[in-house]
């Protein structure tokens, strides 16, 4: 599997991630250096093998359906780089 | 009359509820050498304030005649990927400068619950990525070791918890928290001659730890020696409903049940870890430590894991995918950085954002993640290295038939010069070798300092035991410690 730049850009696009055109570049023969190496994977005979979902043997919890958190506003909005009337500030996403 | 800030944890504690010295002064102590050691560049963030106040609160206990809490009067270092209430966390990101926690971390809360102080946050590789602390926003740490060979390169202090063992084996502090996701508390515990125990996943809460990888970081502590690892970990470990892999099972008190004594133990040789252009000198200390293990009444036996060598791959397929999602939060809107060229909408805002936030490797490692769980390549990449670590996690069972411990080299080689691998990020994770198999498995492992090669520099032996058994691996460390009397210490040039 070999990775172009248009591949590099789709994948930055997929993460959010703006890039230049230089840096798709010189990323995409440094990812598929990385993705060449773990493509070694594929030799294994995993047919008879399900997933790992869980290292550790544990149990999803359940608790009781009550409220036991919240009416903490302004900690919530304490670290956001922008914040009007109590709520987050984000630029115009309606036209 | 030793330092203050050449003694341990066991021995501060000790000190200060005996009266030998008041919490006040130890703190003040390490205060001082904190301040004076800038060119290590281990801290990002000093908090002397909350070192002292610890230390009041201690020294007014004793007073008062109070029974002392487990770590009263001891100051330890906080690897910044654990938020604490009101002091700057960063994950050693840009992304997260100025970023200042409204609540604490689960692990530090119960470190302060135990009465212990903080001296600073410690630098780490940015969202610990990384094996060297070069990719810290805020500069690498330098290692205190210097090589014997008179060149005085600047070494890497190990990583991703670089600021942990630099401080520690700098004697700036006397434990600190790490984490570890592949290697990130043994790798640098070895770099730097100390010992690090990451615990069975689950045993250390990951509420209010920065993720990386979910389903492999861990927390554990670093400190001078072995002892002093265990009392960190009881304080670090127990049940928190606020994590939903947390087990939920009581804390052992490992401090005192610790016993070197390893006869009845076996314990596996694993030739699949000879891996190719090892130095001998990691040889010769695998071999001392077999020898050590022996004599501590251990039975050696050779064991295999068939799937060891395809661990690495598959670790870098698991952790960035699943960093991929986890740092999918860092978009400008809630915390953090935000980046908002004129004109831009939302999706330009979060593309910007992300693009001046992250360092290369984090965004190396988002895209890769990113690339292996997108539609058509899921089952090829995600899927398989899921399977492989199943594989991985069968080969460890298999192994505890025969043995009760693992004994490796932590990693292949010791501290590398600062920039000799940045270029390559591949030479980089080949580092984590020995340490990403029981990382994969959730097992617990530890480093102790096995000795110094010919340049004079650390190297580390790893203990691997069974799931829930760190007694067992804090009791075969403190035997290797015991025989390895390993009292060396860096030469004091910052």
């Amino acid at each position: 599997m070999s990775v172009d730049t248009a591949t590099v850009k789709k994948v930055a696009s997929l993460a959010r991630i703006a890039i230049s055109d230089a840096d798709a570049e010189r990323l995409a023969p440094e990812l598929n250096n990385i993705l060449g190496w773990i493509e070694q994977l594929g030799e294994v005979d995993t047919s008879a093998v399900q997933p790992m979902t869980a290292v550790i043997p544990n149990h999803l919890r359940l608790r009781d359906d009550v409220v036991t958190d919240g009416g903490v506003r302004d900690s919530v909005l304490a670290n956001a780089p922008a914040r009007e009337h109590g709520f987050f500030g984000v630029p115009k996403v309606i036209e | 009359m030793t330092e203050l800030t050449d003694l341990g944890v066991r021995a501060l504690r000790d000190g200060v509820r005996a009266g030998s010295f008041s919490a006040v002064e130890v703190a003040d102590a390490f205060i001082t050498r904190v301040a004076q050691a800038k060119a290590l560049n281990a801290f990002i963030v000093e908090t002397p304030d909350h070192a002292l106040a610890a230390a009041r609160e201690a020294d007014r206990a004793r007073a008062a005649g109070e029974t002392l809490k487990p770590l009263a009067g001891v100051p330890i270092g906080m690897k910044d990927l654990f938020c604490t209430r009101g002091v700057q966390t960063t994950a050693a990101s840009h992304m997260l400068e100025g970023f200042v926690p409204q609540y604490e971390s689960t692990v530090s809360q119960k470190l302060w619950d135990a009465g212990a102080g903080m001296l600073g946050k410690l630098n780490l590789d940015q969202f610990a990525m990384g094996s060297s602390n070069e990719t810290s926003y805020f500069g690498n740490v330098v290692s205190p070791w210097r090589a014997k060979d008179g060149g005085n390169a600047a070494l890497a202090p190990g990583g991703s918890s670089g600021g942990s063992s630099a401080a520690i084996a700098a004697r700036l502090c006397p434990a600190a928290t790490g984490t570890d996701t592949g290697g990130s508390i043994r790798q640098p515990a070895a770099f730097t001659g100390i010992a690090g125990i990451k615990p069975t996943y689950g045993r250390c809460s990951r509420w209010g730890v920065v993720a990386f990888a979910s389903s492999l970081d861990q927390a554990g502590p670093m400190a001078r020696d072995v002892t002093d690892c265990a009392i960190m970990l009881e304080a670090m470990a127990g049940y928190d409903a606020k994590d939903a892999t947390s087990l939920q099972l009581d804390v052992p008190t490992w401090s005192h049940s610790l016993s070197p004594s390893l006869a009845g133990k076996k314990i596996g040789i694993l030739k699949e870890y000879r891996v190719d252009g090892m130095p001998e000198e990691i040889e010769a200390l695998w071999q001392r430590g077999i020898d050590w293990v022996k004599d501590a009444g251990a039975e050696v036996v050779e064991v295999s894991l068939p799937h060891t060598r395809y661990a690495l791959p598959a670790y870098y397929i698991i952790a960035p995918a699943e960093a991929s999602s986890n740092l999918a939060r860092y978009d400008g809107v809630r915390y953090g950085l935000r980046d908002l060229p004129q004109g831009a909408n939302l999706q330009a805002m979060y593309a910007a954002t992300r693009a001046a936030g992250f360092g290369d490797e984090v965004k190396r490692r988002i895209m890769i993640g990113t690339y292996v769980l997108s539609a058509g390549f899921y089952d090829a990449y995600f899927t398989q290295a899921s399977k492989v670590r199943a594989l991985i996690a069968r080969d460890f069972e298999a192994a505890w038939e025969a043995c009760d411990l693992l004994l490796t080299p932590t990693a292949p080689s010791a501290a590398f010069a600062l920039g000799e691998k940045s270029a390559d990020p591949l030479a980089m994770y080949l580092n984590d070798v020995f340490t990403v198999p029981s990382s994969l498995a959730g097992l617990p492992a530890m480093s102790v300092p096995g000795g110094l090669d010919k340049q004079g520099l650390p190297l580390g032996l790893q203990v691997i035991g069974r799931p829930l058994d760190e007694q067992a691996v804090l009791n075969a460390g403190l035997a290797i410690e015991q025989r390895a009397g390993f009292v060396a210490r860096p030469e004091q040039w910052w």
